[in-house]
C-alpha cells in the first residue's frame, strides 16, 4: 500500500544547532536534513547559518561554505555549479529543484532556507539519494539511435525542421527532480518509469533517423511503464531547466492510439 | 521526505541488476485500450449527463404516471441506458486506475479488481433492468 507515514527509522529526530559565525552581520538559516548510514540514529535537522557576505547568492553557495567552513560531514553532490550536471538536485524549500541554480533568497519559508534529499529515495548519506534505478529506468528505454539500413559513410541525415522537433526533449541532464516530484513514480516507482525516462524515450521516439520507432512503443505500452502518468503536472513544475515532461508523455500516449486507430 | 531504509524491491532478489529489476516481466503490450476508452467513456458521460439531467429536470413536480410514462419513451428508455453503460465502463476502469495506484500487494490487488468488476456489472444491470421493467412494462 502507498506509504503515508515514515518507517520508524526514517523519522526525524532533533538536530544540532551549529554555533553562528563570529562577527557576521547579514546571516541566513539553513535548516538541512541529516542522516548518517554509519551511526545507526534516525535522520534529523541541523541548523547551520550561513554568512551572506562571505557567501555567493545561491543555496549550493550556501552548502559549500557550510562544508567548508562549519561543519566538513555535510554531505551533498555537486559538480558544474551552472544548472547543467544535474548533481545537485535537492528539495529545497518544499520544491525539487538544483542548489546551483536557485537564489537563497528565492526559497525562504520564514525566512528559513530549508534543504531535504529528493523525496522518495532510498539515501545514501544527507542530500545523497540513490539514483540506481532511476538511471536503470533510463537505460531501460535504450537512449542512443537504433538502425537497421546500414551507417552511411559520412552522417545520418535529419532536415532542420525534425532537428527541430527534438527541441525541448534533448536538454534534459538527467536530475531527477521531475521522477521525484512524482507521486504515481513515489507509489509505483518500480514498475512505472517516471517522467524523466519517458522525455528522453520521447525524445528518440521524435528523432527522424531512428529507425526502431515501433519497438521502442512497444516496450513502453504497458498499464505501468507509461500509463500510470496521470498528468498531474508536478514534473513540468519541477524540472529547472524548463521542460515539460508531461507533455512528452502526453505525446507518447497520442503516438500509441495513433497507431492503433 | 526522504526514507533511508524502505525497501522497494520486494521478491527481487538484492543480486539482480538494477536493469534486470526495472525490466521485470517486461511490458505488458496493453493498457492503450483502457487508456482511449477512459477518454471515450468521459467523453459520453459528459453528452448523456447533460441528457440525462435535462431530463430529471423536465419531471421536477411531475406525478408518477407522468414520470412512468416519460421513462417508458424510447428516446428517454436508450438515452439512460447509454449513460448506464458510459458511467459504469468509466467507472470500472477509473476505479481499476485506482487500485493499481494504491493497492500494491499482489494478491489484494487481484482480488479488488475483480472486486470492482463485479460490482460495477451488478450496478449496471440493475440500472438496466429497472430501466427496461419500466419501459417495457413490466
Amino acid at each position: 500500500m502507498v506509504e503515508l507515514a515514515l518507517p520508524k527509522n526514517s523519522q526525524i529526530t532533533g538536530g544540532k544547532i551549529w554555533p553562528k559565525p563570529q562577527g557576521a552581520t547579514k546571516l541566513t538559516e539553513f535548516r538541512i536534513y541529516r542522516w548518517n548510514p554509519d551511526d545507526g540514529k534516525n535522520p534529523s535537522i541541523d541548523t547551520y547559518f550561513v554568512n551572506r557576505e562571505d557567501c555567493g547568492p545561491m543555496v549550493l553557495d550556501g552548502l559549500i561554505y557550510i562544508k567548508n567552513k562549519i561543519d566538513p560531514t555535510l554531505t551533498f553532490r555537486r559538480s558544474c555549479r551552472e544548472g547543467v550536471c544535474g548533481s545537485c538536485a535537492m528539495n529545497i524549500g518544499g520544491t525539487n529543484t538544483l542548489a546551483c541554480t536557485r537564489g537563497m533568497d528565492e526559497v525562504l519559508v520564514k525566512g528559513i532556507v530549508n534543504v531535504y534529499p529528493l523525496p522518495h529515495m532510498q539515501v545514501v548519506k544527507d542530500l545523497v539519494p540513490d539514483l540506481t534505478r532511476f538511471y536503470a529506468q533510463h537505460a531501460s528505454i535504450e537512449p542512443w539511435l537504433q538502425t537497421d539500413t546500414a551507417s552511411p559513410e559520412k552522417e545520418w541525415r535529419q532536415s532542420k525542421e525534425d532537428r527541430e522537433r527534438l527541441d525541448g526533449l534533448y536538454e534534459c541532464i538527467l536530475c531527477a527532480c521531475c521522477s521525484t516530484s512524482c507521486p504515481s513514480y513515489w507509489w509505483n516507482g518500480d514498475r512505472y518509469l517516471g517522467p524523466a525516462a519517458l522525455l528522453q524515450a520521447h525524445r528518440w521516439l521524435s528523432d527522424s533517423r531512428d529507425e526502431r520507432t515501433g519497438a521502442r512503443l512497444d516496450n513502453l505500452e504497458d498499464p505501468f511503464r507509461l500509463y500510470r502518468c496521470h498528468t498531474i503536472m508536478n514534473c513540468a513544475q519541477a524540472c529547472p531547466k524548463g521542460l515539460n515532461p508531461a507533455k512528452a508523455i502526453a505525446e507518447i500516449k497520442k503516438m500509441m492510439v495513433e497507431r492503433q486507430i | 521526505m526522504s526514507s533511508p531504509k524502505t525497501n522497494a524491491t520486494k521478491a527481487h532478489t538484492p543480486m539482480r541488476t538494477p536493469l534486470g529489476r526495472v525490466r521485470g516481466l517486461g511490458a505488458a503490450r496493453s493498457g492503450t485500450e483502457h487508456f482511449f476508452l477512459q477518454r471515450v467513456t468521459g467523453l459520453g458521460n459528459l453528452i448523456l449527463a447533460v441528457c440525462f439531467i435535462v431530463i430529471v429536470i423536465s419531471l421536477a413536480g411531475s406525478s408518477y404516471e407522468v414520470a412512468r410514462a416519460t421513462l417508458g419513451n424510447p428516446f428517454v428508455a436508450v438515452v439512460i441506458l447509454l449513460m448506464l453503460l458510459s458511467v459504469t465502463l468509466h467507472m470500472r476502469i477509473g476505479m481499476q486506475v485506482i487500485i493499481e495506484d494504491y493497492v500494491h500487494g499482489e494478491g489484494a490487488k487481484v482480488l479488488c479488481i475483480v472486486a470492482n468488476t463485479f460490482f460495477t456489472v451488478a450496478v449496471g444491470l440493475a440500472g438496466a433492468f429497472a430501466v427496461l421493467k419500466i419501459s417495457l412494462g413490466g
